[in-house]
């Protein structure tokens, strides 16, 4: 699963470590999510789509060609 | 929108140090505890029946303590982190198993001379669990 955090991130001048706070995990998950290592739940991904004002859709994409 | 404030609300880290402390904790508390019922009997207070219920009875608790701060930190981890814990503590059951059963059967066939032991499947299965935390933390990486 592709996403644009680290763009979402960077473009609100957030560090991870803050970003990390925010949604209540670790910056080594937030870096593994920017790094498409890990993907999150769907409760995490909801509550990454309130915190940045957009849909989860917007945030998340998949990666699987149709 | 604001920016998320990292001072305040860095609750994640603060709640996991605090588990983290509390298990340490726990887990001292219990070894001592089974160091005084494995050795006390002997060297203290020359196999005293009540004294030694007491003992084993007092680890016991103290076990089960530990199992509950275990919980509590398990559950105090994010996603990532548990999926950590859980793979490693899958591998840990998996190897703790079938390398025990094996260890086991090695006396049964006179492949080794000594009686197998406990502790050996335990320290197998603790270093088993450290090297699948370790591995996990660098498949996330």
């Amino acid at each position: 699963m592709k996403n644009r955090l680290k763009v979402l991130r960077a473009e609100r001048d957030w560090t991870q470590a803050q970003l990390a706070s925010a949604l209540d995990v670790s910056r080594q998950t937030i870096n593994a999510i920017e790094k498409g290592k890990f993907d999150p739940s769907l409760p995490l991904a909801f509550k990454t789509a309130r915190l940045f004002n957009m849909t989860i859709e917007e945030i998340f994409q998949d990666d699987v060609s149709d | 929108m604001t920016k998320p404030e990292q001072s305040i609300t860095n609750e994640y880290k603060d709640r996991n140090c605090k588990n983290t402390r509390n298990l340490r904790s726990w887990t001292i508390a219990w070894v001592v505890s089974m160091a005084v019922a494995a050795f006390a009997p002997k060297y203290i207070w020359d196999f005293h029946t009540l004294l030694t219920i007491i003992a084993v009875v007092l680890s016991l608790a103290i076990g089960f303590g530990m199992l509950l701060a275990n919980r509590v930190y398990l559950r105090g981890l994010d996603e990532m982190q548990q999926r950590i814990m859980f793979d490693a503590m899958g591998l840990s059951l998996g190897v703790g198993l079938v390398v025990g059963l094996s260890y086991e059967l090695l006396e049964d066939i006179k492949l080794i001379s000594f009686q197998p032991e406990i502790a050996h499947l335990v320290v197998i299965m603790c270093l088993t669990y450290l090297g699948g935390v370790i591995a996990g933390h660098r498949k996330y990486q």
